[in-house]
């Protein structure tokens, strides 16, 4: 598992450059958004929050395809299938593997990122805390999606679609912790919730990806 | 005689066949009472005037747009569990129907809302979930078109459908979160109901076409997944039967 967790790592960071794709597109996005609505720091200010989580969301979205298509290209996929390690642990390690590879440098660069927008005070501890918790579940969730349109010729555009409705409560939940927690107000029940999204995410759903995976596989 | 002798398509075919001019004439026939009832012979709403009378084909089709759902989750399930073909292509009819149906529902609402609220669309719980369940439809009828080998296809279909389920009961709830709701709450089934306390519902004047177009809409429903799943299971046989003769 460690290997395979390594293996996913390093083929991230050195072939391809999908590492800093994600990190980028976030950049872009950020940096775009006072260009687009005006530079009023009022309204940035309330709009930081909700920013910040849609960007970390579509960059999320756009190295999915990288977890799993390169490695159903050159078909070591079919070798990892018959290695003695259960397929769900496979695309367990393959969305932890996304997650570092995108999701942590996300999370890192947020509050960093709430400089340019204006993000008051307490906002800058509620967004990291909310990514932290959000961002895997992105990872888990794009991990399902990414197996099932792993055979088509050009899945993106049908994987976007099939990921998106299920970004929305992650989203939703997410959003408001950081809006709630950006304006001092009490975040329990939204945290509790995007905690709960989390983890029984990261449960149950790897049983679903690693049965499409099979499904995909035969 | 149990209900799985209903699996084997040629006995599937047959009833349905049996079936159908009976179903559609019964839908035909709700429809019609329900509609022109509803739409000439009521009276209009003390406040909102005609506009009212969009209800006989925004309720229903909002309900149908949920049930067919459902039936498609249990479908789904059926041929996870017991690998029956009938019971995938089922499910593969109803979707386009109920994205049908969660389209009506989104359009009379706008054009109700318009008059009504002053707006074609709000970010409202209710309004939110339909367009997201929308989106699921899409995806799922997208992921059918996408893949070549049927048996693939059903397989990763129904574990979408499973999937989509619990995640479309998870965003029902989460934007009951953000917003409270424009969207007038249940007022046509409440628990007062039955026990006869018209204070707090709609008035029987408006319910009883309203029931009468409900029907029509379940039984039209049933009637076009009984048509769509016969015409798939044809289409497969004759998409055999050219491959067969290729061979030859």
């Amino acid at each position: 598992m460690r290997a395979l967790l390594l293996r996913d790592l390093v083929l991230a960071v050195r072939a391809g450059g999908g590492f800093g794709l994600g990190l980028a597109f976030f950049l872009i996005v950020t940096v775009l958004v006072p260009f687009g609505v005006g530079p009023e720091t009022g309204l940035l200010t309330r709009i930081a929050p909700g920013i910040l989580w849609i960007g970390a969301l579509l960059a999320c979205l756009l190295s999915l395809d990288r977890i799993l298509a390169l490695d159903w290209e050159d078909g070591s996929l079919d070798l990892l299938a018959t290695a003695p390690l259960p397929l769900e642990a496979i695309v367990s390690v393959k969305a932890l593997a996304h997650w570092i590879t995108t999701g942590l440098p996300l999370v890192l660069a947020a509050p960093v990122l709430g400089v340019l927008l204006s993000l008051p005070g307490p906002g800058y501890l509620w967004v990291f805390v909310s990514l932290a918790l959000g961002t895997p579940a992105l990872s888990v969730i794009g991990t399902f999606g990414a197996a099932l349109t792993v055979g088509l010729k050009r899945g993106g555009l049908l994987m976007s679609l099939l990921v998106l409705p299920l970004y929305v409560p992650t989203l939703i939940f997410g959003a408001e912790v950081a809006r709630r927690g950006t304006e001092g107000l009490s975040v329990q029940s939204p945290l509790l919730m995007l905690a709960g999204i989390s983890f029984g995410v990261i449960a149950a759903l790897p049983f679903a990806s690693a049965a499409v995976l099979r499904v995909n596989l035969r | 005689m149990s209900i799985w002798e209903y699996a084997n398509p040629v006995k599937f075919i047959r009833t349905a066949d049996r079936v159908l001019p009976w179903l559609s004439g019964a839908a035909v026939i709700c429809l019609v009472t329900g509609l022109i009832w509803g739409f000439f012979f009521t009276p209009d709403d003390f406040r909102q005037g005609s506009t009212v009378k969009i209800i006989y084909l925004h309720v229903p089709a909002a309900l149908m747009a949920i049930n067919a759902w459902l039936m498609m989750l249990v479908a789904s399930l059926i041929w996870i569990v017991r690998r029956h073909h009938v019971s995938a292509l089922a499910a593969r009819a109803a979707a386009p129907i109920g994205a049908t149906m969660t389209v009506i529902a989104l359009a009379t609402g706008a054009i109700w809302g318009q008059p009504m609220w002053g707006t074609w669309w709000a970010w409202d719980p209710r309004l939110t979930s339909f367009l997201i369940l929308f989106l699921f439809y899409l995806g799922y009828m997208a992921l059918w078109e996408a893949i070549e080998n049927d048996d693939t296809a059903a397989d990763l279909t129904a574990i979408l459908c499973l999937v989509g389920s619990v995640f479309a009961i998870l965003s029902r709830y989460a934007v009951n979160f953000w917003n409270q709701g424009l969207h007038q709450g249940a007022s046509v089934m409440r628990a007062g109901a039955l026990a006869g306390d018209t204070e707090e519902r709609v008035s029987n004047v408006f319910a009883i076409p309203l029931f009468v177009s409900i029907a029509g809409f379940v039984l039209l429903f049933v009637a076009l997944v009984f048509l769509r799943t016969q015409t798939e299971i044809r289409a497969r046989r004759a998409r055999a039967l050219l491959a067969r003769e290729r061979v030859a």
